[in-house]
């Protein structure tokens, strides 16, 4: 076999799947296993289910049938000839099918010749061209025979066939149920012709009916079954081992039954034994048996074990690979790199390594990287000789010497650098920007560093925040990354036309104090702002002359923007009294960019926040690319930050403090809303209150008071927020978006309001009422949630209570939605994962069939679209209009 | 020979050749309404072509991975709970994840099953035309207009004494109760009262009867539908107003429960604006096209409900996915995970050993086509970078 490894350009075309035949297990066997003993002396014993001609497992050994050391011997299969056949539990359905719908003494299929003939060129036509058509029909033909009583071919007349699950048949006879035992079955199955076993689902070739009852199993290779040696010496065998041993010995005994001629009664328990451990040997959790338990009272793993769920063999190894040059890390962030880098601790820059093949230009520079060995970065870990011989540079004494020897045909593997492409990510990966390609840059210290405008893709913060970076390493695969995968190819999402990177929380604030009309800078101000950016170019004149030299942030984010770049559009800022709906804005609250200056208007989370549609950015990236996107980020952004750096930005409680007057008036609402309330507690109680069509009264009041109270909590807060300073910090962040909103500052200084578990007031505790505290039926504000104090004013221990209730509801809901969501997005993915573009445009899946003819009917990939439209008409004829 | 010259006529007839009508509608209505001169006109048409085909996907684009994405990462950002319709407080609908999971599932019946059905352009003001469709066709029994039902065991009579506001409510008469008591042929209806109603049924069987069939004789006449369609529990009448102008347009009967194939028949509904939730019931009345139609706009009514944005066209791919069969089938491993070509998909996704042996016994075929195969046997999937075949061969290297 052993060939077959050193070969290199083999490729699975395909597998068929089959059903073993007698003789291709016996074929393909190199030893007939009979005894139930592994060991003799702590040597394996021929015949037994270790018997080494199954396959060399022990370092050291060689496999006498194939002659490879364990590493390459692939292993060999055995046989255990049964003494009387059992049936295939995971076939027993096909089998009962078969059962059912084919002749008990002809076996033909219970359907007329004329019948037959049709429905079998309708079957082979539809099976090349519709093979889930061709299913049903053979459902359909299946329910059809098994309700002929008589056959039609021979006349015999048919019983109806019970499948005792999980592998039992019996027949209804007239004079009663008699048990079908495996010969009976398997002789049956004989009988059923190729053609009309093939009418009923089957591959005659590749799986004859019959071949579903076992008589000769077949022993799975030693290397799937690999005893594990603990360190006290003692052996463990593997689970598959022991049911195979468990058969071995209910094989043998029925064999003694029956070549002893013992009574029919004990053959059957024994043959029934067999069957037992066979199907179990396959599925040890069948329905309706006994687990089969390992000596410890742990259940054994059966083969269906081994390959089902999400860590069986397909999910956990064959859809899901491990791999290597891969690190993950805590992660922190750096507002200092490039959104495209990736900051990597120098001590993970010394383990991953790129394997660089040694040309004349860079063999200077590997020989250097060769001489600083692995433990100075940057340094290289091993090299490979032109005869594939790998030196590890840990345990190479003369490094100098090695270096001296590289010369082209040798590979360095060398340390990352910067500049390097890795790819980056954070779970869960729920879309495609959740893996995105960074370019390394090496720091000390011992987290990666990201920008905080890629926040929003991998949804990370930095409260131990861990994440995952892979090396790639070959030139192909690099390239593909740099081109697919890099972080500005993916500023927009595909989700909805629009940016989905860009700044929150800080950017915004920032943003919002350096382009706001009352911020004028002094040239030591724009200096240190100026340089934050790494603006190398003259000072612009300022804007203000007099009374002394002063500049506005609007000049200087004007600095960034392409000298061509038009844009309009209002502001996040805009509504209530700031509203504007056209240039003519006394609020600063529209946007106006006219080549490349920002006119009017602030930046707020409108012009630069992530995930929102038709802004600056989106519009930006639309017109110059993404790289000019990108350099905006890496420029204009960081003024953003120095600008709070310079003016300083903090939350206080006065922020949150709502002054004397405004406090009245809250007070005043909130009295007017709990009248209200009471007015409908009478109401309900003298029964005048009208009940909304189609609800009690009972919900009626309910629904009634939480939307009274919910419009005081409103109106409360608006009219508070009404009297905060247009400079105060909280209330700056919730105007701009960058943090928080008017429910929270609400929250924080006036009042929480009507506090909602599973969408009705607090109503379930005590008998009758919510705590011990309220008076029985008291269905009054108080008593079931209202939470009149603020965060500021401090809670009451009821309000604490109840509010506590509502938190705990949405730590609840949060867990059960992400296992819900997760598997709504596996199926998703899993059903829709074959589906792409063809170069017609068609939408096909793995087969070719055409599911959409055109790509969403107009071929426009949502992700160059503009929120959806896929041409900007409005900017195109403004365009021609100025050019 | 005579100079080409670009002509607005000849600009604009290659981009009607080339742009999806929906952009080229709007492209004619803009050219129209600003003032450009032919050139810049030329030039606008031009530029918008261009932009098009330069936003067009790409040959390869793994478009369904992305779909999935698309709308599968939101999911994680919507409510679990059951939120109040939009401005409504008379029902509950289901809306959020739940809903989105059942509309992907394909589910027989939905949670909450809703109609809104519209009336024809004559009636759709008339408050009285409205109310009196809605009371028709909501299913109404014996129970729902009754106050109390008395059973006298002595004399084996029912007593059934009518709430003359629900009766209102509903448009039934004293008589219409009569008359479906005596259908029932279980014995001598008499009105006991006019006001306040009251029907008592003697009940005339020869056979000595127990109190328990009293109960059962009593609960079957509770149950007689006196009206309405089978399914209709309840209606509602919104007044609709125009969204953009705020004015008033017409009203519209909501129910809770849906039964499309009934409503569509009675008088004064305007069958083609009618509307239900429920996508099997709709492909079985008016077809596939339809069903494929209401899956798209029930998740999309989702999504916006939620906040979410998602671009149409990963909707319209889901809903195709769904309905190109020319059945509803569901994402996931009764629908289309379970109709897939490949074994090894199959298994890798769910009910692997039922896959195995189902491949086994009819003695399937994996040809490697699809991404989960691939990247089970290791090999490169044919889409994207994979799908391109052409290549050149290094010296000495075999064919693929």
């Amino acid at each position: 076999m052993s060939w077959i490894f050193e070969q290199e350009n083999y490729f699975i075309k395909g597998i068929r799947f089959g059903i073993l035949s007698p003789k291709e297990i016996r074929q393909m066997s190199t030893t007939l296993i009979v005894s139930d003993k592994l060991y003799e002396d702590d040597i394996p014993i021929a015949g037994g289910v270790r018997d080494p001609r199954m396959g060399a497992i022990e370092p050291g050994e060689r496999c006498p049938v194939c002659g490879n050391p364990p590493s390459l011997c692939p292993g060999h299969f055995g046989r255990i000839e049964l003494a009387a056949p059992v049936v295939h539990v995971e076939f027993a359905w096909k089998i009962h099918e078969l059962l059912k719908a084919t002749c008990r003494s002809c076996g033909r299929v219970l359907v007329t010749p004329e019948e037959f003939k049709t429905y079998l060129n309708l079957y082979r036509r539809l099976k090349r061209k519709w093979p889930r058509l061709a299913n049903d029909l053979v459902k359909n033909i299946i329910s059809q025979a098994s309700k002929n009583m008589v056959c039609p071919h021979c006349g015999e007349t048919q019983y109806k066939i019970i499948l005792d699950k999980p592998y039992r048949f019996y027949e209804e006879r007239p004079e009663g149920r008699v048990f079908l035992n495996p010969h009976d079955i398997r002789q049956r199955l004989e009988l059923i012709p190729d053609d009309h076993a093939e009418l009923l689902g089957m591959d005659p070739v590749e799986a004859r009916p019959e071949w579903m009852v076992i008589t000769v199993l077949p022993v799975p290779p030693l290397p799937v079954r690999t005893p594990i040696s603990l360190e006290t010496g003692v052996r463990s065998e593997d689970d598959l081992t022991h049911l195979l041993i468990g058969i071995i010995r209910a094989n043998n005994s029925l064999k003694q039954a029956i070549e002893g001629a013992a009574p029919q009664s004990i053959i059957e328990v024994r043959w029934s034994l067999l069957q037992y451990n066979v199907s179990v040997f396959f599925d040890n959790e069948l329905p309706g048996v006994p687990v089969s338990r390992h000596r410890n009272q742990r259940a054994l793993k059966g083969i269906v074990q081994r390959l089902k769920g999400k860590e069986g063999r397909f999910r956990g190894y064959l859809s899901g690979k491990r791999v290597n040059f891969s690190a993950r890390t805590v992660i922190s962030p750096d507002p200092n790199i490039s959104i495209n880098e990736v900051g990597v601790p120098e001590e993970i820059a010394k383990i991953l390594t790129i394997a660089e093949p040694v040309t004349p230009f860079n063999v200077e520079r590997l020989r250097k990287l060769v001489m600083r060995g692995p433990e100075k970065w940057p340094g290289a870990n091993y090299v490979i000789k032109d005869d594939g011989s790998k030196i590890d540079l840990r345990f190479t004494k003369d490094r100098k010497a090695l270096a001296e020897s590289l010369k082209p045909g040798y590979i360095v593997e060398r340390h990352i650098v910067d500049g390097d492409i890795v790819l980056f990510n954070r779970q869960p990966s729920l879309h495609r920007m959740s893996m995105m390609a960074h370019i390394v840059k090496v720091f000390p210290g011992k987290t990666f560093r990201l920008n905080l405008l890629v926040c929003p893709p991998y949804n990370a913060d930095f409260d131990g925040d861990e994440m995952n970076l892979h090396v790639v390493r070959l030139p192909e695969a690099m390239a593909e990354a740099r081109e697919l995968m890099l972080v500005e190819k993916h500023i927009l999402s595909p989700r909805y036309g629009g940016p989905i990177i860009g700044g929150g929380q800080d950017y915004v604030s920032g943003a919002y104090l350096l382009t706001s009309k009352t911020t004028l800078l002094t040239k030591d101000e724009v200096i240190k702002i100026l340089s934050a950016a790494g603006y190398k170019g003259k000072l612009p004149e300022p804007d203000i002359i007099k009374p002394g030299p002063y500049w506005t942030g609007k000049q200087l984010i004007s600095l960034f923007l392409p000298k061509d770049f038009n844009f309009r559009g209002p502001a996040k800022i805009n509504g209530g009294p700031l509203t504007c709906s056209g240039p003519e804005c006394f609020h600063d609250s529209y946007v106006v960019i006219r080549k490349g200056k920002l006119l009017e208007g602030v930046f707020d989370k409108k012009a630069v926040g992530a995930q929102q549609s038709e802004n600056v950015i989106h519009m930006m990236t639309k017109k110059y690319g993404t790289s000019t996107t990108r350099n905006f980020f890496d420029t204009a952004f960081r003024m953003f930050i120095r600008t709070l750096e310079l003016k300083g930005f903090t939350m206080s409680i006065r922020d949150i403090e709502i002054p004397e007057e405004a406090k009245r008036k809250v007070e005043e609402i909130v009295d007017e809303a709990k009248n209200k309330v009471s007015d409908l507690i009478r109401q309900f109680e003298e029964g005048t209150l009208e009940a909304i069509p189609g609800r009690t009264l009972k919900e009626t009041l309910e629904l009634r008071i939480i939307q009274t109270l919910n419009e005081a909590r409103d109106k409360a807060g608006k009219a508070a927020i009404a009297y905060m300073e247009p400079f105060n910090n909280v209330f700056i962040m919730a105007r701009t978006g960058a943090r928080g909103s008017e429910v929270n500052i609400t929250n924080m200084g006036v009042l929480l309001g009507q506090q909602v578990v599973r969408g009705k007031r607090v109503h379930r505790g005590y008998r009758g009422r919510t705590l011990s505290h309220f008076r029985k039926g008291d269905l009054s504000p108080e008593s079931r949630g209202f939470v009149r104090n603020s965060f500021r004013d401090g809670l009451n221990p009821t309000e604490l209570f109840f509010h506590a209730a509502a938190g705990r509801e949405g730590l609840v809901d949060t867990a059960v939605k992400t296992s819900q969501s997760g598997y709504m997005q596996r199926r998703l993915v899993n059903a829709l994962q074959d589906l792409h573009v063809e170069y017609d445009g068609t939408v096909r899946d793995a087969e070719g069939n055409v599911v959409q003819f055109a790509a969403g009917e107009d071929m426009v990939d949502p992700m160059s679209t503009y929120h959806g439209k896929a041409v900007n008409i409005d900017a195109i004829i403004d365009e021609v209009r100025g050019g | 020979m005579a100079r080409t010259r670009k002509t607005l006529r000849g600009t604009l007839e290659k981009a009607r050749n080339i742009l999806p009508p929906k952009i080229y509608s709007e492209l004619e209505k803009k050219l129209k309404e600003e003032k450009l001169s032919t050139r810049q006109k030329i030039a606008v048409v031009e530029r918008v072509i261009e932009e098009y085909i330069k936003n067009l996907y790409q040959p390869g684009e793994a478009i369904g991975t992305v779909t999935a994405q698309s709308i599968g990462e939101p999911g994680t950002q919507m409510t679990l709970r059951t939120f109040h319709y939009a401005g409504m407080i008379e029902f509950d609908v289901t809306l959020g994840l739940p809903r989105l999971i059942e509309i992907v599932d394909a589910r027989k019946k939905p949670s909450t099953p809703m109609m809104r059905i519209y009336l024809e352009e004559s009636i759709k003001r008339d408050v009285e035309a409205a109310k009196r469709i809605a009371r028709e066709i909501e299913y109404t029994t014996v129970r729902k207009v009754a106050d109390v039902i008395e059973k006298d065991p002595v004399n084996f009579t029912i007593t059934v004494r009518l709430d003359p506001s629900a009766m209102e409510d509903k448009g039934v008469s004293l008589e219409d109760v009569v008359e479906v008591i005596e259908k029932l042929n279980i014995g001598d209806v008499i009105v006991e009262s006019e006001d306040p109603p009251a029907v008592s049924v003697y009940i005339t069987s020869e056979e000595l009867l127990d109190i328990r069939k009293l109960d059962k004789i009593a609960e079957k006449i509770e149950q007689t539908k006196i009206k309405g369609i089978k399914g209709i529990r309840k209606t509602v009448i919104e007044r609709i107003r125009n969204p953009e102008t705020g004015e008033f347009e017409e009203y519209v009967i909501l129910t809770e429960g849906s039964n499309l194939a009934e409503v569509i028949n009675v008088p004064g509904v305007d069958y083609t604006r009618v509307r239900t939730n429920d996508i099997h019931e709709v492909a079985s009345v008016l077809g596939i096209e339809a069903a494929r139609y209401t899956i798209i706009e029930e998740m999309k009514e989702v999504l916006s409900n939620a906040g979410l944005d998602v671009d149409l066209r990963h909707l319209l791919l889901v809903a195709d996915l769904m309905t190109w069969s020319g059945r509803v089938k569901a994402i996931g491993r009764t629908g289309i995970m379970g109709e897939k070509a490949s074994p090894l998909a199959r298994a890798a996704f769910e009910e692997t050993q039922k896959q195995l042996f189902r491949a086994a016994a009819s003695g399937e075929t994996e040809h490697f086509r699809g991404v989960a195969e691939a990247i089970i046997a290791g090999k490169v999937i044919n889409m994207g970078t994979g799908g391109i075949r052409l290549t050149y061969r290094i010296a000495g290297q075999k064919e693929a």
